[in-house]
């Protein structure tokens, strides 16, 4: 029983692929009527002649020998990228693509062909799945899309700001995630080696809250940092950070920890051999002592 | 068999070792791993390709990339026909160790990559399957 | 296996890793380090890491070791030149490089060696 209707659907499949050839131009031709008919289709008309011009060669392409549809499906992608871009729904994209579906039907029903009928339904299945598959590109290129910007607001979103000659800063704002943090933390520890830096602050007055993993990673980095050579100050903890941290249970050890960004300063300048004198009046100046 | 993507290193010397560093550096960059993630991979696979030495006298690694929507990474499967872990749960204990080591070579490996997995029974040789995704 | 090639200048042994180390070469490099600390009778030591690529538990445990050996022959030890990924890795390898001190660069080992030995003429002479 299979075995027959194997057979049966191998000659309607037959069939279709003769139709194809034989009145290429006739349905190629309706083809592009039915796709000018879809929202936007006829924007662009040399454009879409050509795609789908093409689209049809690679789809007959495909149906011999081998059966690989790489270059079919490229050039779907490509006009599901490019519609995209025109700012068209991907529904509007499939819709072109199952306008052939309907080209292939009129030329079958005109003939009243039941041999062509019954590949129909196998022809059917292949162009329904090759219309899902323009809609997959697009979605595909939209989480790209997304993805990309993500990662540039990333970069956007973590200054590293040098203090001083040997002292950098990074004044950290807003909620801290995991992905942001480990972003923030290896540019600083960048910075730090292109600079020469040996001495970095931490401000996270910014930042209402810290989960376990955004304390983790800031402890890391504090131990990264002194790995190549440098020391981190974390200043600007808030109460409700602190108790987190302690609550949690993480050990912040030996790590130096300042109430704010200007106390901070003060340490690491002192740090590195920086004397800070506050002059007659409100004047503040500032010399550096030779070694130390 | 092995697909075009994929590729079988042998470990059988320190030498290999090296081999193993560079092939699993190369595949990472194919498969868009960021520097960071790049080097906690090949520093996990350097690990666990010496353990493969020493511990059961060779073996062989698989490099692959990998797949999941829009992210890929890389996977790699080692395999040896050693004599095998006892207590798994003591293995990937930090500061474990039968070898004379610091005892941080599955463990550490462990926490460098997304992904681990650890089969092994006495006798039975050990595999171990790491992956880490591009972030 | 190929040998880590170690230089003098003046009291201070420089050792510049530029190769993709084997196990081998990490051994062999901390014992001509012992040998040539005694022959030269030098006080520093710095290894340099600069275009070293990944740190695992065995090149680390070395830069432990060496650190012990040179103390033990009356030298300080300075691992410069970290990559960023390699700190990070070690941190999350859980590797603390105990004992072993550190400097951004070649220079600033150079001055950290110097200072620690202008702090202990100051402590030998209170």
């Amino acid at each position: 029983m299979g075995a027959i209707l194997t057979v049966q659907s191998d000659a309607g499949r037959r069939r279709i692929e003769e139709l194809l050839q034989q009145h290429e131009e006739h349905v190629l031709k309706r083809w592009l009527e039915i796709a000018a008919t879809t929202p936007g289709g006829h924007t662009d008309r040399g454009d879409m002649t050509a795609r789908l011009t093409e689209i049809y060669q690679a789809l007959r392409q495909s149906f011999l020998g081998s059966g690989d549809t790489s270059d079919l499906r490229g050039l779907l992608a490509e006009l599901s990228r490019s519609r995209a871009r025109q700012g068209f729904a991907p529904t509007e994209t499939a819709n072109v693509v199952f306008g052939l579906k309907q080209a292939v039907f009129e030329l079958i029903e005109g003939d009243g062909d039941t041999e062509g009928l019954k590949g129909f339904i196998w022809f059917s299945r292949t162009i329904d799945d090759l219309g899902l598959f323009t809609f997959e590109s697009y979605a595909t290129a939209r989480e790209k899309i997304i993805l990309d910007q993500a990662e540039q607001l990333l970069e956007l979103s973590t200054p590293v700001v040098k203090l001083w000659e040997g002292i950098v800063a990074v004044p950290l704002i807003g909620t801290l995630d995991s992905a942001r943090t480990q972003v923030v933390m290896e540019k600083l520890l960048q910075t730090l080696v292109e600079t020469g830096s040996e001495h970095a602050v931490i401000d996270i007055t910014g930042v209402p809250a810290v989960d376990t993993q955004v304390a983790q990673h800031l402890l890391k980095t504090v131990v990264a940092a002194r790995l190549m050579g440098a020391e981190c100050v974390i200043s600007g903890i808030r109460p409700q950070i602190a108790h987190t941290i302690v609550t949690l249970g993480i050990e912040f050890g030996d790590i130096v920890t300042k109430a704010s960004l200007a106390d901070a300063l003060a340490y690491t300048l002192r740090q590195s051999g920086v004397q800070v004198t506050k002059g007659r009046g409100t004047r503040v100046t500032v010399r550096t002592e030779e070694g130390d | 068999m092995t697909s075009p993507g994929e590729q079988l290193l042998p470990i059988n010397s320190n030498g290999d070792v090296v081999l193993v560093r560079q092939q699993v550096r190369a595949v990472a960059i194919q498969a868009g791993l960021s520097l960071v993630d790049q080097t906690k991979v090949v520093t996990a696979a350097s690990e666990l390709a010496r353990n493969a030495l020493v511990y059961a006298g060779g073996g062989q690694v698989k490099i692959e990339v990998v797949r999941n929507g829009v992210r890929s990474g890389l996977r790699l499967t080692f395999s040896d026909d050693g004599p095998g872990i006892p207590d798994i749960e003591q293995a990937l204990t930090d500061g474990w160790t039968t070898g004379g080591g610091l005892g941080l070579g599955l463990s550490g490996s462990r926490r460098l990559v997304d992904e681990f997995d650890l089969q092994s029974a006495p006798g039975e040789g050990t595999l171990v399957t790491v992956t880490k995704w591009s972030r | 296996m190929e040998r880590v090639p170690i230089l003098k200048l003046g009291d201070i042994l420089i050792v510049s890793i530029q190769i993709d180390l084997e196990d081998q070469s990490v051994l062999a490099l901390q014992e001509d380090l012992a040998d040539k600390i005694v022959a030269t009778g030098a006080r520093g030591v710095i290894i340099d890491i600069t275009a070293v690529e990944i740190v695992d538990s065995f090149i680390g445990r070395m830069f432990a070791t060496i650190a012990s050996i040179s103390r033990m022959l009356d030298a300080e030890t300075v691992v410069v030149g970290m990559r960023p990924a390699v700190a990070i890795t070690l941190v999350e390898l859980g590797l603390s490089l105990g004992g072993v001190r550190t400097a951004l660069n070649l220079e600033k080992g150079v001055a950290l060696l110097n200072h620690l030995d202008g702090a202990q003429i100051a402590a030998a002479r209170r």
